[in-house]
Formats: C-alpha cells, structure tokens, sequence
C-alpha cells in the first residue's frame, strides 16, 4: 500500500490537506491503518482529481480497500490526467498483468502455463502449428481484433499476414495447419451474424472482468454533496444496504467521518434500515437515490433486491436538503404499514 | 413392369374404376396420384420417379413441395417443364464456406431468374424458402406482386436485400402466414417494414425478426400481435424490452415459440411480477429464444413456463455457469439446448444431471478469437453432458482443448449420433494431455457412431483419420475438413469409401491433383465438392472438367500463382455450366 502512495509523491503533490487530517484523529471509526492510507489517498485523489477531471474511476472502487492492484492504482493517478479515461482504456493497460488480456498470441505466460497447448511448438505439425493459432477473423468485425494480437507477438504479425497461402509443403514434411497465427480467414467457423452480436455487445465477462464478481453489473454514479467528484459503485456486488453503506462510507470517508462521529453513530458497527433512518434524523447526511421514474427517494425504504432494481444514481445528501424527502419516507413507512 | 401383373392388376381396378380400363399399363394415373401425393420426402419421390415412365409422370404431378439443394444443378426452365403444380419452393445457393467468408462477394446463386419463371409458371406459389442465395428488394417486389396467395417467406443467410424488400412483404402479401428473416447479410435501414402490415391482415403464424437490428414500432407490433390469433411463432428483436414483451404475451398466449428481446432493462418489482404471470399463461409454450443480454436478475420470471420447454436457445445469452445452472434446473423436459461457452463446464454438467431427455446440444464459443484457454469449454463438459444425456445424438461443440480419450467414452456413452461437430478452436491442436493427434478420437466416433451422416473434424489429424472415415462411415453424408490430414491419401480414402457421401467440404489441408482425381467416379453421386487453400492445380482441375463433362468445375484462381487453384468447387448439374458465373470464377 504503501509504494503506490510515494508514487504520489514522485508525481509531486504531497501536500496533505491539513483539514483531513484532523477530521481523521477526530473519532475516527476507521482503525487500521489501511483505512487511513486510504484515507490520505483518497485525499490525494482529489487534490489530483482537481487538477484532472472528476468521474474517473477508482481502483478501490469494488474491493473497498484501496489500491489492491498495484498497477490498477497507478493507472488511477494517470486517469487523472488523461481525459475521459474509460475503462476500456485501463482495461488494456491493465493487460500488462497478463489476467485477461485479448492477446491472439502464444506469447502469454497464461498459456504457456497451461502446456502451450494452444501454440506449442511441439507435436508433428511444427513449425506450421505453431501459427496456427490465433484464429482471429481478419474479416471478422471483433472490435477487439486490434488488440487481440499481444504485444509479444507484435513483431511476428507481420510475417503472418503475408503467409495467407497455405504452407502445405513444409520443409519437414509435415502438412497441415498452414495460414497465419492471428490471420485465419473464417475460422472458427462462425457465422457472421453471430460474430458481430458478440462484438457489439460482448459478453459480461469482459464487462466485468475488473471486478470478476457478480452477476453481471449494474454502475450507479454517486455523488456527494460538498464533494468534488462523484463515485460509481456497482451495486449488484452489495447484498444489502449494510454492505452499500458500508462501501460508500469507505469511499467517502474523507467527507462524512466528523459528521457521523461528532454524532456518535458508529457506520461501521453496521447499518440497518432502522439505522438509517437514525442517520436521517442524527446526521449531517442522507443517503438518498433516483429510482427508474426519476424520483429522489431515502435509501432504505423497500427492500433491497426492489432498490438495486430501481436505483439509477445515489446521492449522498446534506440533511437539510433532504428536509424535502422526509415527509415521503413518512408516507411510504406508512404505506408499508 | 411385367405386362402380366399389369393386367392383373388393371381387372381388379377396372371392378372398380371401369374407365381405366382402356390404359394398358398399371394404375389409372388419378389412383397413382393421389397414393404418391402422400409421400412427402424428396428422397421417395425421387425413388418413385425412377421406377417407370408413368411413375415418373404420376409423380411429377402429384408434386407440390421441391427441394433444391444446389441451386445451379438444375435451371428453372428444366424444373418448370418438369413439375407443373408447385406450391413450395426450397432453394439452397451459395456453398456452405460463404457463411465464413470464403466466398467472394457477388459469386451468384441469384434468386430473380427463378422468380420470374415461377410467376409464369406457378402463380399459386405459396411458399419459398431459400438458404445462402442473393435476393434483392426488387426480386422481393416481384415476389410480392406476382403471387396473390402467397404464404411463407422464409431467408435464411442470404444477402443483397434491405428492410425496405420486407416492406413490399408486408404490403403486399395479403394472405401471409410465414415471415421469417434469419441470419442475414443486409441493409437495415429502419424497422417500418412491421407498420406497413395493413390494418386488416390477420394471417399471420409465423413472424421471426430477431436478426434484424433496426427498432419497429412497438405500437404496431403490438396491435398486428393482437389481432393475428393464429400466430404460433414470435420472435423479436433486441430492440424490444422486458416491459413491450409482456405485454406482448399477454396479446399471444397460445405462442408456441417465443424469441424474447433484450432481457436486461430495469424493471420494477410489480411489472416483474406481471412479466412472470404472463409467462405462466402461456401453456403452450415451447421453444424460447433470444434473451439478449439475459440478466440474471429477470431470469426467474421464465420459471413457470421453463418445465413445458423441449427447446432453449440461450446462445446469445452470456449466461454464467451458477446463473445458468439454476435456469437449466427448471427444464427438465429439454430435447434441444444452444448455449454459450460462458455457462462452462460446471454448467454443462448441470445439463447433465438436469435434462435426461437432451437429443441436440450446440455449445457456441463466446470469445472465439481469444485465446485464453481459461474460459470456455472443455472436454469434462463435453463428458459430463454425454454422460447424463444417453439420447444426445446432434453436438456442435466449439472448445479449446479435447482429448482422444474423452472423445472415446463420449461416443460410448452415446453411440446414437447422427451428426457429430467438433470444432476444437486452435487449428491443428493435438490430445493436450497426451500430445498425439486427435486420430484416435474420430476414429471412435466413426466406429462407434454407426448412424452417423455427418461430420466436422478438427484439431491434429494424419491421414489415419480419413483412413478410419472412410472404412467405417457407411452412412456419412457430409463431412466437414479443415487443417487436416498429411497427403491425398487421406483424401482418396474418403472418396474410396463412404458409400453415401454428398457433401464434401475441405479447406486448408495438404490434398492435391491426386486426391482430386481420385473421386473422379463419385462426384456424379455427390451434390458437391469444396476444396479451398488446398494443393490443387489448374491442370488437375482441367483434368477432372475434362473426364466428367456432367460436372461444373468452378474455379477461383489464386491471386499470386496463376496456375495454383485458390478454391474449387464441384457440383453435378443437368443444367450445364452456368451462364451467370462472375468474372473471378472461371467454368472448366
């Protein structure tokens, strides 16, 4: 936790705010010190953040602890300065860690690791298997394509591109897989349709493939009152409101801490719908949402397989803005009753 | 026929149908007529035409339904003069390798000609059904303005048309009870075609757009979907959500088929509810398909109809292994399951265990072009489904690795297959444990699988393969090679043996003028032959055009080597070469 931290200070903002630091000492739920690393992180996120674009996503956003993948976290300090960074951008930077990179190639340790069956250079067929392999449609309109071919077979690429003819007579003697590594021309047998359906809308899998959780994903911006970028968190990861609170708390830690310990409510000893409503009336901040028709409601008032279905954004909202809701939430406990 | 029985049989009719008494042959015709007029497979009908003169004329009388797999076998003109009561039309066209692009664009098999005979000829054509031919929004003009009691439109893989030929469709077709548009190369321009339907069309049965990406109007879906009360088949396209198809159920449900759309929008918990009853009113319910960008979520709300489904179609659905796993639990009645890879083998043994009754299982690759052999399918799944499902006999499985000796207990646990695919993804991929070639893996199937027509072969083969193929295959009729096989002797053991093959379709694989040669007796029995990225000459092809003038040699020459053949496809035909041959194929 600690190298991504200097590298902060390599890129030269290491001023901590003094104000967050003493909102930190003041009856700080937080106790370990991952949390307050996080915490001084976060704050240098949003020095930087200022600097950058707001919305960006954080790499701690899913596990809550701050900066698991070391290099995931770096790439949030560069989505700081790189304009509407996405994440399909830091998927492949991402790919450096070999996890599920669209490499066409033979040249990920993954598949070495599993025997190089894919592109050994073993077996009879030689070297002609060997480029065999990549079947990566050059008529095919994968979206991907560019990058399915790795970077470690960038230098090879060429020479396949030009190998379309089979290589039926090679040297050995040995005939069969002829044709280029990642050129294949139909191949896998796929129709076209059915390619470009996986192209524009490819499977979850590759969605999510940063949070690998869950069951597919549903994103939903947070905003903060008072706070200078907003937070997107995937809901469908949270099993109930104590969790969602839980990780929205950690995220926006920085901002809520003094409120919620000046008032003695512990979030952290978990959050229950009554305890939500305790916040309502003991807190400084609400935890509201926009639901499908547009309308601002209380988190916490219908159960919560209805709310991850109804929930469009989450705003974290200063009470007394939120005067304006109470009523409704009376009316709708009412309702319930 | 002997004379003798002729005449014995004409005094036990004439007691019966005293005019007939003045033909000297067998049946009066009407009788003859009306018996073939139940036969309905064009294998019999074909057999029947071959007995005798007026068995021929019986038959092709009493025809009103004709197949053609090729469509330049045969002309319109040789097909008007021979059968004057068509009312259905199947048509195939192109060779199968167009559907991954190996066929160059504008190659022919154009359906206009055709039409134009047919207006002529058949003006009370009901149906047409055509597969991987060329049609254009002019030809579908026509088709809608030459035939008034035109039924059933079926387009399965062509090309050249846009949505504006389904609009001529819609208006035009009055009495249509079939519209099924699937899996085209086409313009979709907008989604008007489905409100051009008028407002007193009621015909409808049949209605599948799920592979056309341009929204139509809800509202005019909604009112054709209420006022057809025959339609049995609905199939939607993504552009329709989870609130539009419920209450499209709840206008339809007698369907018997259902293509659902994108099954991801957001619902409230009430229309949820409202979505699941209206699924358990449909009691009639069972095909499903569609379920684009399924959502775990809403998955539920199939339950209630999934115990009556024999076919579930959920190869557009990224369906997880634990999400998919608590569908397949629901379907025990399953005959026919399409999945995707995603569900992997942990979903495939759910397959097993859950559907005693599966026939056909098709496992389509989501990431075919990665090459991360962590996802997907393997061969466990493959076992586990074989193992559970002793009735499988129709598999399409693409996966990233197989061993020859899972195949071997596959085919021990079924030996009932019929149509064997296996697409291992990495050509030229040996046994990943054992590093042999996969030989022995087909060799199992063909000497197992005794009532096998067809087959697809892949991954690390020698020609002790096609020996096997070839020896034990009685009953294969198509068969499927790709990066194959050491000489042509693989080749010529195929074309030696295999008694009943028609189609043969190879590319890249080391066979040469030899091999080619070698089938020169068989072709005339076979409906055709590809060999693409082959060892295959000019002279060799010359060669065989010039032995078998009953064949079409068509040959697409390769770019660089002006006397290596790029691809050669050969077809018998009556009909001669054809006159509408592009310029980059040349007719020997």
């Amino acid at each position: 936790m600690s190298m991504p931290f200097e590298e902060h200070d390599y890129i030269g903002l290491s001023e901590v705010p003094a104000m967050e630091n003493s909102e930190k000492n003041n009856g700080l739920p937080l106790g370990d010190n991952e949390k307050k690393n996080t915490a001084k992180v976060l704050n240098l996120k949003a020095t930087e953040l200022r600097l950058g674009l707001p919305g960006s996503e954080s790499p701690e956003r899913e596990t809550g602890h701050g900066g698991e993948d070391k290099n995931g976290y770096q790439l949030g300090v560069l989505k700081g300065f790189v304009s509407g960074a996405k994440r399909g951008f830091s998927d492949t930077i991402n790919g450096g860690s070999g996890k599920w990179v669209y490499s066409g190639s033979g040249g990920s340790e993954v598949n070495l690791a599993n025997g190089g069956g894919l592109f050994s250079p073993r077996g009879a067929n030689g070297a002609a298997k060997s480029i065999g392999a990549g079947g990566v449609d050059s008529a095919s309109q994968q979206t991907f394509v560019g990058s399915g071919v790795g970077k470690e077979t960038v230098p090879q690429s060429p020479k396949p591109v030009q190998e379309k003819k089979p290589q039926v007579s090679a040297a050995n003697g040995h005939a069969a897989a002829p044709a280029a590594k990642a050129q294949v021309v139909g191949w896998p047998p796929i129709r076209s349709f059915r390619k470009n359906s996986m192209a524009i809308n490819p499977p979850k899998t590759d969605e999510d493939a940063d949070a690998k959780l869950g069951t597919g994903c549903l994103y939903v911006k947070v905003s903060m009152d008072g706070a200078p970028y907003l937070r997107k968190v995937d809901i469908k990861i949270y099993s109930s409101y104590k969790d969602l609170s839980s990780a929205l708390e950690k995220m926006f830690s920085c901002f809520t801490i003094g409120q919620c310990g000046s008032h003695g409510v512990h979030i952290r000893d978990g959050m229950s719908e009554s305890r939500l409503m305790d916040l309502l009336h003991g807190s400084e901040y609400v935890l509201t949402y926009e639901d499908k028709d547009g309308d601002w409601m209380l988190v916490g008032d219908v159960p919560w397989e209805m709310f991850m279905d109804s929930c469009k954004r989450l705003r974290i909202m200063k009470s007394s803005d939120a005067i304006g809701l109470a009523p409704r939430a009376m009316e709708k406990c009412k309702n319930r009753n | 026929m002997d004379p003798n029985i002729k005449k014995t049989k004409n005094s036990a009719d004439s007691a019966n149908y005293p005019e007939a008494i003045q033909s000297p042959s067998q049946f009066p015709d009407e009788v003859l007529e009306k018996v073939l007029s139940m036969l309905h497979s064009h294998k019999d009908r074909s057999s029947v035409s071959l007995v005798c003169k007026d068995w021929y004329n019986a038959e092709r009388w009493s025809r009103t339904k004709i197949f053609i797999g090729n469509c330049y076998s045969v002309s319109p003109e040789i097909v008007a003069r021979r059968f004057p009561r068509i009312k259905s039309v199947t048509l195939k066209g192109k060779p199968r390798f167009s559907d991954f692009n190996l066929v160059p664009q504008n190659w022919g098999a154009n359906i206009h000609d055709w039409l134009v005979m047919f207006a002529k000829v058949y003006p009370l054509l009901e149906e047409l059904r055509l597969k991987r031919m060329t049609v254009s929004d002019e030809s579908l003009e026509f088709l809608a303005m030459s035939f008034p009691g035109f039924k059933a439109l079926s387009l399965l893989s062509c090309d050249g048309f846009s949505t504006d030929g389904l609009k001529s469709i819609a208006t035009h077709c009055k009495k249509l009870t079939e519209l099924d548009i699937q899996e085209n190369g086409i313009d979709d321009v907008s989604g008007s075609w489905l409100s051009a339907f008028p407002d007193n069309f009621t015909s409808l049965e049949i209605l599948n757009f799920a592979s056309l990406n341009s929204e139509v109007s809800f509202d005019a879906l909604e009112r054709l979907v209420s006022r057809c009360k025959s339609l049995k088949v609905l199939k939607v396209n993504k552009g329709i959500g989870l609130d539009q198809l419920q209450r499209l159920l709840v206008r339809a449900p007698q369907l018997m088929e259902l293509g659902t759309g994108s099954f991801q929008q957001e619902l409230m918990f009430r229309h949820c509810m409202e979505l699941e009853n209206a699924f358990r009113n449909c009691k009639n319910l069972q095909i499903l398909a569609g379920l684009w960008d399924a959502s775990y979520v809403y998955l539920h709300v199939l339950y209630p109809a999934c115990s009556s489904l024999t076919f579930l179609n959920l190869s557009y659905a990224t369906l997880r292994s634990d999400e998919f796993t608590k569908l397949i639990a629901h379907c025990p009645n399953l005959r026919c399951l399409w999945v995707l890879d995603t569900v992997e083998d942990k979903g495939l043994e759910a397959v097993g265990s859950c559907c005693p009754l599966l026939e056909e299982i098709r496992v389509f690759p989501a990431h075919p072009f990665d090459q991360d052999i962590n996802h997907g399918v393997t061969e466990s799944g493959f076992l586990a489904v074989s193992h559970g499902c002793r009735k499988l006999h129709y598999v399409l499985y693409f996966c990233q690795q197989m061993t020859n000796a899972a195949v071997a207990t596959i085919v021990q646990n079924c030996p009932d297959f019929t149509h064997f695919r296996l697409c291992i993804m990495n050509p030229g991929q040996p046994d990943y444990l054992t590093d042999e070639p996969m030989d022995e893996a087909f060799g199992a199937v063909v000497k197992t699988c005794t009532k096998l027509q067809r087959l697809a072969v892949s991954g690390l083969l020698t020609d002790l393969t096609f020996e096997y193929i070839g020896k034990y295959a009685k009953n294969l009729e198509t068969l499927s090679v790709a990066f194959a096989g050491r000489s042509d002797w693989g080749m010529q053991c195929v074309l030696g043996g295999c008694p009943k093959l028609r189609k043969l379709e190879i590319r890249d694989c080391p066979f040469g003028n030899a091999a080619l040669l070698s089938g020169l007796k068989k072709y005339e029995s076979m409906r055709s032959l590809w060999m693409s990225a082959c060892n295959v000459t000019m002279n060799g092809c010359r060669l065989l055009a010039k032995e078998m003038p009953r064949l079409n040699v068509e040959v697409m020459k390769d770019e660089e080597d002006d006397s290596h053949v790029d691809k050669v496809y050969v077809y018998r035909s009556v009909a001669g070469p054809r006159r509408d041959a592009p310029p980059f194929v040349l007719t020997l």
